[in-house]
């Protein structure tokens, strides 16, 4: 297997207001993820999940610490070219789906893509490829308050595979959902890696941390545990990722 | 795909972007009257000075035209001598004075300007004939409604009129030759021109050969500063004025419009300014939990800058459009109540359109509308990522 993701010693601290206390989100995580994985994060509210996710998906910059990702060193990128590796790397799914009530789940999708340059026709095509992966072909032309939640979500993670990333992150994203579309979520995702997709969740979903190949325990800013939950043998994928890297 | 967000990130509320529109609408409206109204009067007296062809006006030394009663003697001598200037074409001489119609027992006073008919600047004929005869006269419709008589009417005139004795003097019967319209003179204001002889004989002002006046004409191509410098060291009583030394002169005593003009549309600038600040701000505020997503998933600092910098251009624009056909329809409004003050000539436009106005009008909107966009799309390019989703989950 290769390695995709290397965090050594990573250490993220916040203050609390201008001379507040000090919080220790993050104190010397070391974390390797290998291309395919499936990584659950779990633990208590306040134990740091967040903050290392945003430390692993390049939107948060650690205090201390050594972040590799797809061979890149994180930390000695600027924040041009963090923004760049996030566009063409890292895909990201959150709890709130924060998809764009303007526009229509389609052209939420092509986002990444038209800030990556993709030509209109190329775009529009993959688009419609990844809505029908998740589900929503006939769904293309719909706003997002036009969808209900489980739905809204499939957009956002097709809008998270939209330029091909190495990495799929996603924190909650099962926290907004009732208990059935959730389950469809996870299904979604084991789909996902089954077909190559490497992916990081934050989860207090017991559902979807089962459903992850590796568990890491986290409390008080720091793995405590991991383990690995199962080895998912055979594949029930219905077809793989289109154009996966 | 940026304008695309901006645009519709507008019509997400659709409400307040329109009475924002409004806003900004009725500050370019002012702004562009106010532009309007700074180089419109000046352009206005300009354009008058000029409608005739006279670059040079000389006066009784010490005055302006027709500011004070002092005249200039032995005009017909200078008359000649300017005339012997190359460059000069044509001299005008004006005697200004005053003509008395008595009609049902009132006296009506009207202004009375002797002129050269053959070379005069003061008045367009609009029917009839010339005041080329002695006896004959041009007057302006004010005139003939005030006295009821028509063109071809012979009347009684007097240069003279005292109220206490209800006696005339320098009293000429005169035939109402011709219709005209006077340029200098102020709408309203009952006018008549004769010939310069005639007005001199009936004022007593001929024995000194007095006008109050005169204009000159010269070659295209002629050295107008030069002409004036030399009349001004040869010509013994008399102030040379060219067109731009009394546009300067008009500059200085309308100063104080620019200045209102001027700190109007500072204001109205400032006020369009803050409005479109102030509804992007609220709308960035709005979004912040999208704009983090957005720079997230690797959206450039650079696309959110130009997207909610386009955000505010297009308001600006939009009001600014609106602003400038409101502008226009409230400049003329405002023309024509301020075209009525007493003493200022008719022809003269307080707020004179040009497309320079509105471009400038325009140009400054534009500026106002990136620059109201600078705060709220520095504030959403800064945005910290972990932080605002943090805190969008918590909220």
């Amino acid at each position: 297997m290769t390695l995709l993701l290397g965090a050594r010693n990573l250490r993220r601290d916040y203050q609390l207001g201008r001379g507040g206390e000090v919080v220790h989100a993050v104190r010397g995580v070391s974390l390797e993820v290998e291309q395919g994985e499936y990584v659950a994060i779990v633990g208590p509210s306040g134990s740091g999940k967040s903050s290392l996710l945003n430390l692993l998906g390049a939107i948060d910059t650690p205090d201390q610490g050594e972040l590799t990702i797809a061979g890149r060193r994180i930390e000695k990128l600027s924040d041009r070219e963090l923004t760049d590796f996030r566009l063409r790397n890292i895909g990201f799914v959150f709890q709130r789906f924060y998809l764009l009530p303007v526009l229509t789940a389609r052209e939420n999708v092509e986002l990444p893509m038209a800030e990556a340059g993709v030509s209109r026709a190329d775009r529009r095509a993959r688009a419609s490829e990844l809505l029908r992966y998740v589900g929503l072909e006939r769904r293309e032309r719909h706003r997002p308050t036009q969808l209900s939640g489980g739905e809204q979500q499939r957009v956002a993670i097709a809008r998270a595979l939209a330029n091909r990333p190495a990495l799929l992150l996603a924190d909650e994203p099962t926290g907004e959902l009732d208990a059935r579309t959730g389950e469809e979520i996870i299904a979604l995702f084991e789909r996902l890696n089954s077909d190559g997709t490497t992916l990081i969740v934050v989860t207090h979903d017991e559902g979807l941390a089962s459903a992850a190949r590796r568990v890491v325990h986290m409390k008080d800013g720091a793995i405590v545990h991991q383990e690995v939950s199962r080895v998912r043998a055979g594949n029930d994928d219905t077809g793989a990722v289109p154009s996966q890297k | 795909m940026r304008s695309l967000l901006a645009m519709a990130a507008l019509r997400r509320h659709g409400a307040r972007t329109v009475l924002a529109v409004l806003g900004v609408a009725v500050a370019a409206a002012m702004l562009l009257c106010m532009v309007m109204l700074s180089a419109g009067l000046r352009e206005s007296f300009r354009e008058l000075l000029l409608s005739r062809g006279f670059q040079l006006r000389l006066s009784p030394r010490g005055t302006l035209p027709f500011d004070t009663e002092a005249t200039i003697t032995g005009a017909t001598e200078i008359s000649r001598v300017l005339r012997t200037l190359p460059d000069v074409t044509t001299v005008s001489a004006v005697l200004g004075g005053q003509l008395h119609v008595e009609r049902g027992g009132e006296s009506i006073t009207s202004f009375a300007l002797g002129v050269n008919p053959a070379a005069q600047g003061d008045y367009e004929l609009l029917s009839g004939r010339d005041a080329l005869a002695p006896d004959a006269m041009v007057v302006n419709d004010a005139f003939l409604e005030a006295t009821g008589v028509q063109v071809g009417d012979t009347l009684d005139v007097a240069a003279g009129y005292n109220p206490q004795l209800r006696s005339y003097s320098g009293e000429r019967r005169l035939v109402v030759s011709g219709r005209a319209r006077f340029l200098y003179l102020a709408a309203g204001q009952s006018a008549v021109a004769l010939r310069i002889g005639t007005l001199q004989a009936m004022t007593g002002r001929a024995r000194n050969d007095e006008v109050s006046l005169f204009m000159l004409r010269l070659k295209d191509g002629a050295d107008v500063e030069a002409v004036r410098r030399w009349i001004q060291g040869h010509v013994p009583r008399v102030d040379a004025i060219s067109t731009a030394e009394a546009m300067q002169r008009v500059d200085e005593r309308l100063s104080y419009f620019r200045q209102l003009g001027f700190i109007l549309g500072a204001v109205s600038l400032i006020v369009g300014f803050l409005l479109v600040t102030t509804l992007v701000t609220v709308s960035v505020n709005e979004r912040v939990g999208e704009i983090a997503v957005m720079r997230a998933m690797g959206i450039s600092r650079a696309h959110v800058v130009q997207q909610i910098l386009l955000e505010g251009l297009a308001i600006s624009l939009a009001g600014a459009v609106m602003g400038l056909g409101l502008g226009l329809v409230t400049a003329r409004y405002l023309n024509s109540i301020l075209s009525a003050f007493p003493g200022l000539p008719a022809a003269i436009d307080f707020f004179l359109f040009q497309p320079r106005s509105a471009w400038t009008a325009l140009g400054l909107l534009v500026i106002v509308g990136i620059a109201a966009g600078i705060y709220p799309s520095w504030r959403a390019a800064t945005l910290p990522i972990a932080t605002a989703l943090h805190e969008e989950a918590v909220a």
